[in-house]
């Protein structure tokens, strides 16, 4: 067990727990931030991501010891309150269906627009394609982030 | 205007008295948070008045409405309390829904399953608003001493127009809440509808996108631990021995100790199939410590043996035979060459097949095969469970409450009446959540604990210990004469260990020579329903069979479709066809407009199916073009007929899922076995379809008209695998016979 300082959605948290926990195990189990989901434990689904420094990284394959002092964003921080334009497109387009995995799609899709305000349909599908949403919603998905693109 | 008796769901009404101010309805709800609509503008009430179990009304007119059902992605939690908002002829946005938790003495059928949440609450849910409007009319006849005949309601508001008397629903509520419940109340006329077939936001919406803990494995309570199982590696062995010597005294671990989900003696219930009765489980204080002393724990497997166990399917006894031995994929193609060759049960017969295949100028033979498919939820298996010797309060995503609420009072020798069951939103169902071992397994856990505790499944655990898609075979035969007319049709279909037969839907009623027959061979791998059971492969085998018989018959694939069904109206074969033909070619009729589909794009490759279950009636149209060499669906056109559509714009997104699912689950997903092990246990080894894969557009489209609603869940699922199979040929002149299509070989990964 070793005691880290982490900056998670713009506050510092003191954690008591085993270097190699993964953030994503943290995050639910130590600061009670469970909406960043458990889908896989092995980067394959994109359930579990949240942004480091603003870029969208797997929690699940993050260990606690290595994030140091670099910024943590999860969904609950995403925005104040619930108003980003990713959330409201979100809203807008109805996505969700069992939603489960909606948490993690918002996340890559911030991070996205953060990086590429424009991007186009195939941009669209490589930076969301780590991302799976078994329920189907992935049209309502590409149109969520083209209205957020757009506004 | 149509009248309903009360009777039907009359036990919600008569512990209504008792209730008031108190009992399970009123009390702490961790999932009964308030989910206010974003619009909502008025505060909470002081106080509610309860009118009837769906429903209570605060004085300021805010409603809570009760949504009984478990939501599992469909979308229940929104559109089934718009049934009950509407005949109450409310503001929608001066509603607040709250999830039921499992209560028969208040709710019936509290099931996701089967399609059925809207079908079988359609009259119940519309009731429900109904009588707490009239129980309102009343109170506002007494209160202003007028005719309740002369009260109308608009929009939460009472009016009596002669006085010119109005008060909103809220200052009313507690004396409605006194009132007689009628015997009889009014229904709507559907052209009346306000909100029922209006577009409706997802009313948990908000709280998805900004990650509010909804889902099981998001819930927690005070001195709650961690508990994950260790089950068999292979399907055919069992637990022998556990060694705690090293993972025993890792940080955070409490106990380490072997259960058994169900006694010996237990006669299993109709949802408790589990492959894995005996498991070790380990207890501790997080997650990530309780797996890292799950990969220290050391266990022994031994072969498990033949088993023959009762089983009380809903009253009646059968009596299941598991096999012994360690099954392979390559076991299983064997028996997928061998029996369809021996003489199946024959299920239906019309005219006299055999003899006119004798005589048939051509036959036509394709045989098709699809794999095991694990379920996949994106949320694994998990539950939580608080047992002491007088209570157990159960919290977590369970398709079947009711019934496995039984399951728990049977093992833990406890009365139902002091087990509570609360239902989480859930991270996907499928038909995975029926089957509540997971539930049974929390619940034991905590009573050897004697502390809450939530039990988590790794993907791992979920993917390995499944209640799979059974893996099955169809041989589909026709018989042509010399001027190519279908004379005969023949299907043969089989499994392991179940048929996917559905003997008396179409073409059976189309043609006057026809046979069905199947075969089924007995498997130690546990099965269960996977969204639209057996229609999720006969469906796609049925329609790529018809569009090759189109092909050699010269016709165009709906044109043929269409011309079986007008037969089938005008002069069906035989009494038993499930299904409506004139409904069934409305859809193909609505795809074929909206999609143009006489019209010709030379770039553009195109498939149809069409396929009848869940009640409902489902066409498509799949567009394919080449890029790259590569296949890409271009776009998807669904024309669905499921009567009157509730939430158009969520039915709209359900259709659309279907599509994907289905696509990506023909294309791409299979779970194969070796020695009884399955060989995909993550999302690197089992494919799902992903972004870059779904269609780049899908056109939903719904036949308009005043029947009541049918199932919506599972009907877009299985054609579309028809479409896609009927597409690719277009597209690269190559016929998929053996699901996945990326492989195309039988039960292959």
């Amino acid at each position: 067990m070793a005691q880290f300082q982490l900056n998670v959605n713009g506050e510092i948290h003191e954690v008591n727990a085993d270097p190699t926990t993964p953030i994503l195990w943290v995050l639910r189990d130590h600061l009670n931030l469970v909406g960043t989901k458990y889908g896989c434990g092995i980067a394959q689904c994109g359930a579990c991501t949240v942004h480091l420094n603003g870029i969208a990284v797997r929690s699940c394959q993050l260990p606690v010891s290595s994030v140091g002092t670099n910024k943590l964003t999860t969904i609950e921080g995403l925005s104040e309150k619930g108003d980003h334009p990713v959330q409201k497109a979100w809203i807008a387009h109805d996505v969700p269906q069992c939603g489960y995995c909606q948490a993690g799609q918002i996340m890559s899709a911030s991070a996205l627009l953060e990086a590429n305000p424009n991007p186009t349909d195939e941009e669209i599908e490589s930076a969301m394609n780590g991302n799976i949403c078994r329920c189907g919603t992935y049209t309502r998905i590409k149109a969520a982030i083209k209205t957020a693109s757009n506004s | 205007m149509k009248t309903v008796k009360t009777t039907i769901g009359r036990r919600s009404f008569i512990k209504r008295s008792t209730l008031v101010g108190g009992g399970i309805m009123l009390s702490f709800n961790w999932l009964a948070s308030c989910d206010m609509t974003p619009q909502q503008v008025k505060a909470l009430p002081k106080e509610w008045f309860k009118i009837n179990g769906f429903l209570k009304i605060g004085e300021n007119g805010l409603v809570t409405i009760m949504s009984p059902n478990p939501e599992i992605g469909q979308n229940v939690k929104t559109s089934m309390p718009m049934l009950v908002a509407e005949e109450l002829d409310t503001d929608w946005n001066d509603v607040i829904v709250e999830q039921a938790p499992l209560n028969t003495s208040v709710f019936t059928r509290q099931l996701a399953g089967g399609s059925q949440s809207i079908r079988q609450g359609w009259n119940s849910l519309r009731m429900a608003g109904a009588t707490a409007r009239a129980m309102l009319i009343q109170a506002a006849a007494k209160t202003w001493n007028v005719d309740a005949s002369e009260i109308t309601t608009s929009q939460g508001q009472l009016i009596h127009e002669a006085s010119g008397k109005k008060s909103g629903y809220g200052p009313m509520a507690s004396l409605a809440a006194q009132m007689e419940v009628p015997k009889e109340v009014p229904l709507k006329d559907i052209s009346d509808f306000k909100i029922i077939g209006t577009s409706r936001k997802n009313v948990d919406g908000t709280k998805i996108v900004t990650g509010q803990p909804l889902y099981g494995l998001d819930y927690s309570a005070d001195n709650m631990l961690i508990a994950m199982i260790v089950h068999p590696p292979a399907f055919g062995m069992q637990l022998k021995s556990i060694d705690d010597s090293q993972a025993a005294g890792m940080p955070g671990i409490k106990k380490i100790f072997k259960i058994k989900t169900h006694l010996d003696n237990y006669s299993l219930g109709a949802f408790d199939n589990d492959a894995f009765n005996e498991v070790a489980v380990i207890v501790g204080a997080t997650t990530w410590e309780v797996m890292n002393a799950k990969k220290a724990l050391k266990t022994e497997w031994e072969l498990s043996p033949n088993k023959k166990e009762d089983l009380d399917f809903f009253g009646s006894t059968m009596t299941v035979e598991t096999p012994a031995g360690l099954e392979s994929s390559n076991d299983h193609r064997k028996i997928f060459d061998e029996m369809p060759k021996k003489k199946g049960k024959i299920v239906r017969k019309d005219g006299d097949p055999e003899k006119m295949f004798s005589k048939a100028a051509k036959i036509i033979e394709r045989s098709y095969t699809c794999p095991f498919l694990a379920h996949n939820t994106m949320e694994p298996m998990n539950f939580f469970a608080d047992v002491t010797s007088e209570r157990a309060n159960l919290v977590g995503p369970i398709q079947t409450p009711e019934i496995m609420e039984g399951s728990i009072s049977k093992r833990l020798g406890m009365d139902k009446e002091k087990i509570d069951i609360q239902m989480t939103r859930m991270g996907g169902g499928f038909g995975r959540r029926l089957y509540g071992h997971f539930m049974t397994e929390a619940a034991v856990i905590s009573k050897e604990m004697g502390q809450p505790v939530k039990l988590i499944y790794s993907r791992e655990d979920d993917m390995t210990q499944g209640t799979y898609r059974p893996a099955y075979h169809a041989l589909y035969r026709a018989a042509l004469d010399e001027n190519n007319n279908l004379i005969a049709f023949h299907v043969k279909t089989g499994g392991i260990p179940e048929s996917p037969l559905a003997a008396n839907r179409f073409p059976a009623g189309a043609v006057d020579h026809y046979m069905a027959e199947e075969w089924t061979e007995k498997s130690n791998i546990t099965v269960g329903a996977f969204r639209a059971p057996r229609s999720n492969f006969i469906a796609g085998a049925e329609q790529a069979f018809l569009d090759e018989l189109a092909e050699a018959m010269d016709k165009d694939p709906i044109d043929f479709r269409l011309e079986l069904l007008e037969r089938a109206e005008k002069d069906p074969v035989g009494e038993r066809n499930d299904y409506d033909a004139s409904r069934y070619a409305g859809v193909l009729k609505l795809v074929k407009e909206k999609s143009n589909w006489t019209g010709t794009n030379p770039e553009v490759y195109r498939g149809t199916a069409a396929y009848f279950c869940h009640n409902s009636y489902v066409a498509n149209v799949l567009d394919l073009e080449m890029r790259n060499g590569n296949p890409v669906v271009k776009k998807v056109y669904c024309a669905i007929d499921c009567g009157i559509v509730v939430n158009p714009d969520a039915a709209i997104n359900l259709a659309e899922g279907g599509v994907v699912d289905g696509i990506g689950h023909a294309m791409y997903s299979a779970l194969t076995f070796k020695d009884g092990k399955p060989e995909q246990n993550n999302f690197d080894q089992y494919r799902l379809i992903r972004h870059s894969e779904a269609p780049k557009e899908i056109e939903v489209h719904f036949v308009e008209n005043q029947i009541d609603p049918t199932g919506l869940g599972e009907p877009p699922f299985p054609p579309i695998m028809g479409a896609m199979a009927n597409a690719l040929y277009k597209a690269t002149g190559v016929r998929h016979y053996n699901q996945p299509f990326i492989t195309d070989k039988p039960l292959a990964g």
